[in-house]
């Protein structure tokens, strides 16, 4: 059940030839269970010798390694940020594998994008909420690829049918002849025996270990101060740094005098860069006071203008005219040309940063013949090639060690705080820890886009929706992260949670204007598409309903007969939430259904609404159906994780920019949600045996329209734009 | 320019004492860290928002971003790596493990140090009164419910 933290024992591919990579054995991924998002891959199936044969370990695939001395690693292909892929993919494989989660030791994975791509997304990334999804098939393979092996070495040792042996707990037994035999004694066999061409896989009622709410396998270490997350990294001799970036983006350093800095104790040395300036020195005292102490001139450069409010005035303007269509259905126009009544609104979602816990930070030693570079990263194999990159180095010269990741969210899948700790480590001998304060962690994020939307529906004569058209502006991080899955104008993830609704909507035209801000970078942010689409859309249906009179749930359930499980989740959600019970006077319930990530969602919020406009969230309650639940308690968990992001967003999420400055800057004036305010979150999971959905991203999308429909439910008043402002809600004399 | 004086001082971290060669000014943060290598304390905002960088001080939380090592004396400093050698950080530590509350586990270290705190002062907490001891800690994974309960369950444990 250890975590291995010696990362220091390493398959990072600098110390890895192609040719030994090669010699390991892929496995055909079948990329069915995608979400419908973006590139599927299958996983290069390479022949060969499944050893390594100077160390007589067993190694069948990327994922397994097990040593004559019995230790069984398994290495991990996605990054654990919390949640619970590091206990998740273990349990997929050791299910297979026969082995118990207390007898694995676990390694991050080393960059290499080949053994180690994301099937669903063609680049080793952790993100997206698929890390099980695209594991599901594959690992649960490699796992009965190994066990398959060991049982056949041990059939052969003993001279029987392999079919009469059985393994389990990591020892294989011959029940007939009472003989056994443990993994690591039959490891050097294995590896010689041939590797099977299809293996066979438990059924779902064979299941002991998936399904189960297994103890996570990295949270002991997160309870005593000894998980390692980047940001602890201290190899001998590591100075530390901290930085300050160009306030505008897109500006560049003037000039510096550090006449003072220098003179304060601990400051090593100063490191200019074209748009940055850092401060080296023996501890982030030192470092921090080193950077007060400069006087520093930014030449601004195009951006220094640039309000917010410039953004969204372009998106409005962009929003007048057609846009690449994303989904058409029937004639959209001709219906709404006929409808008895007509519901038109615009909505607006703001800026976010991430702001988890763990502030931005690398540590990098450049030597001559090597780069090193300790970090926690969503994408390491895109690390690695930044800190090539940067440091002027081939590949394979670079090691990349990955870490726990203190809250990515998103911000980990860039590796922007990568390049930047290379480009100063390249003036400092010696390894250097640079870490960002909080206040450049919030100012140099990369954001949720802002998007504008503009929405309208085509009711019949029973308030119905015959016609649905919705078109919207803003960024596509698509266009910039992964620029082959844009196409024609449209990426999935820009659109998901606006197309393939669940409702039934004859005639239905959904278009988006790919619009970039200037002077200020956008990235994945939990739930991405989702995150914009869904309080749209569930904010927007919810108008419907009221324009006809019904109830919201009523009118949903009435849109949802081709949708039977985003039916039952409502059902399930509303019942469980006392839907329809009295409520008193300023309290309100909202809901919201939504099928993203693979899995089908439904939130009931309950809001309390103060006469000055104060709002409180006090209780979610969440049905989902995410097909077969690898570990129900990580579902429940990333639920109510998602959930209180969800509202921290809705409540007080928004970042702006005034003369092109990020106008936040620490916990302050970037609010997030606080243990008084968490509402309670009850969870209710849909038990089935269909492919795993994602979910560590699904409950915040879900959540703020419910909040929203809520408030609107409480007070009568429409909210279309977050976060929300409660002057808007305060009770009329 | 800063004065040559002396600046090694010894402050007592989980029972022991250590020298440390920090200016008076230093936040005890970064003398943990930086100086004895003891990462279990995270850095989350540097201006006491966050309570990711919570210690105990004579048993009471405080937040060492602001805590200037100099304010310290001798007086003992518990921290996350110490805190399970204590009743309360015990009682929590197990009831964080039964409760399967970290999730990125960045926040944790203060979680614990300011859930500890305030059982070994208060053994029978009301909701209320774990809102205003806990609300200094922000949790981005949004554990709050999974850590009331937890202080919930540590209560009955001690009982």
């Amino acid at each position: 059940m250890s975590l291995d933290h010696s990362y220091l024992v390493d398959h990072s591919a600098a110390t890895e030839s192609l040719d030994s990579v090669s010699r390991r054995r892929f496995l055909k991924a079948s990329a069915a269970t995608g979400g419908g998002l973006l590139l599927s891959l299958a996983l290069p199936l390479a022949r060969g010798e499944a050893n390594a044969p100077s160390t007589g370990s067993f190694e069948p695939n990327a994922f397994i390694r097990i040593g004559r001395d019995g230790r069984v690693v398994l290495i991990m292909p996605y990054v654990e940020m919390g949640q619970g892929t590091y206990t998740s993919i273990p349990m997929l494989i050791a299910e297979e594998l026969e082995m118990d989660l207390s007898q694995v030791r676990l390694e991050h994975a080393p960059p290499n994008e080949k053994l180690y791509v994301n099937p669903l997304l063609g680049v080793q990334a952790t993100g997206n909420s698929n890390a099980v999804r695209a594991s599901w098939q594959p690992l649960r393979e490699a796992g009965a690829t190994a066990r398959t092996m060991l049982v056949a070495a041990a059939a052969k040792r003993w001279k029987v049918d392999p079919a009469s042996c059985r393994a389990r707990s990591g020892v294989v037994h011959h029940q007939a002849t009472r003989r056994s035999a443990k993994y690591g004694d039959l490891s050097a066999e294995a590896a010689t025996m041939p590797v099977p061409e299809k293996v066979a896989l438990k059924k779902w009622s064979e299941f002991t270990l998936i399904g189960t709410p297994a103890k996570r396998l990295d949270i002991p270490a997160k309870l005593n101060g000894t998980a390692a997350f980047g940001i602890d990294a201290r190899p001998p001799g590591v100075k530390i740094a901290t930085l300050a970036q160009a306030p505008v983006f897109g500006g560049r350093l003037k000039s510096v005098d550090d006449s003072a800095a220098k003179n304060v104790k601990g400051v090593r040395q100063i490191v200019r860069l074209d748009d940055a300036v850092a401060v080296v020195g023996d501890h982030m005292w030192a470092a921090k006071q080193g950077l007060a102490a400069l006087k520093i001139e930014w030449e601004d450069g195009p951006n220094a203008k640039l309000n917010v409010e410039d953004i969204v005035r372009a998106l409005d303007a962009a929003t007048r005219n057609p846009g690449a269509v994303a989904q058409s259905i029937g004639d959209a126009d001709k219906a709404m040309a006929s409808a008895a009544t007509k519901v038109e609104s615009t909505y607006e979602v703001p800026f976010l940063a991430h702001a988890a816990m763990e502030p931005m930070n690398c540590t990098v030693h450049v030597r001559t013949d090597a780069c090193e570079v300790w970090v926690g990263t969503q994408v390491i194999g895109r690390a690695q090639a930044a800190a090539a990159k940067a440091a002027g180095m081939p590949v394979d010269k670079v090691i990349v060690h990955n870490h726990f990741i203190g809250g990515g969210f998103g911000r980990r899948l860039e590796v922007d705080g990568v390049t930047r700790a290379v480009e100063i480590a390249k003036q400092v001998d010696g390894p250097v820890k640079v870490v960002w304060t909080r206040e450049e962690d919030i100012q140099h994020d990369m954001y949720r886009p802002y998007f504008f939307d503009r929405i309208s529906a085509g009711l019949d004569a029973n308030g119905m929706p015959l016609a649905w058209s919705h078109r919207f502006a803003g960024s596509s991080i698509i266009a910039r992260w992964l620029p082959p899955a844009f196409k024609d104008g449209v990426d999935g993830d820009t659109v998901e949670g606006a197309i393939d609704l669940v409702y039934n909507l004859p005639n239905l035209r959904v278009e988006y204007l790919r619009v970039e801000p200037p002077g200020i970078p956008t990235a994945f942010w939990r739930s991405v598409g989702p995150s914009h689409n869904v309080f749209v859309t569930e904010s927007f249906i919810d108008e419907l309903a009221a324009t006809a009179k019904k109830d919201p749930v009523e009118y949903r359930r009435a849109l949802l007969d081709k949708s039977p499980r985003a039916k039952a989740v409502l059902e399930l959600a509303a019942e469980k939430a006392g839907w329809g019970r009295p409520l008193p006077d300023r309290t309100g319930r909202g809901v919201s259904v939504q099928f993203a990530f693979a899995t089908y969602m439904a939130q009931v919020a309950e809001v309390e609404v103060a006469k000055d406009g104060a709002l409180r969230v006090r209780r979610v309650v969440c049905a989902v159906d995410c097909g077969t639940a690898v570990n129900p308690d990580t579902v429940r968990a990333q639920i109510q994780s998602a959930i209180m992001f969800g509202v921290t967003a809705a409540l007080y999420g928004a970042i702006t920019l005034k003369d092109g400055r990020v106008e936040q800057s620490n916990f302050h004036d970037y609010r997030v949600l606080r243990m008084n305010e968490a509402p309670t979150v009850e969870v209710h999971i849909v038990q089935n045996s269909e492919p795993p959905g994602g979910m560590g991203e699904a409950g915040t999308s879900c959540v703020v329209p419910a909040v929203t429909n809520a408030v609107f439910a409480a007070t009568g008043k429409r909210l279309r734009k977050l976060p929300i402002d409660g002057g808007v809600l305060k009770q009329s004399a | 320019m800063n004065a040559t004086r002396d600046t090694m001082i010894t402050l007592n971290v989980n029972g022991k004492p250590s020298k440390v060669d920090a200016p008076d000014e230093m936040p005890l943060l970064w003398a943990l860290r930086d100086i004895l290598g003891m990462t279990g304390t995270k850095f989350g905002c540097g201006l006491g928002l966050c309570g990711a960088c919570t210690v105990q001080i004579d048993g009471a939380a405080a937040r060492s971003c602001i805590t200037p090592v100099g304010s310290v004396g001798g007086k003992a400093i518990t921290t996350i790596e110490g805190v399970g050698n204590t009743p309360a950080g015990a009682a929590v530590q197990k009831a964080w493990l039964i409760g399967q509350v970290p999730q990125c586990g960045y926040c944790q270290s203060g979680q614990i140090m300011s859930a500890s705190a305030l059982l070994a002062k208060n053994p029978h907490p009301t909701d209320a009164d774990i809102d205003a001891q806990m609300s200094g800690n922000i949790c981005r994974c949004g554990t709050y419910i999974r850590i009331r309960e937890a202080i919930k369950q540590a209560v009955q444990s001690k009982a």
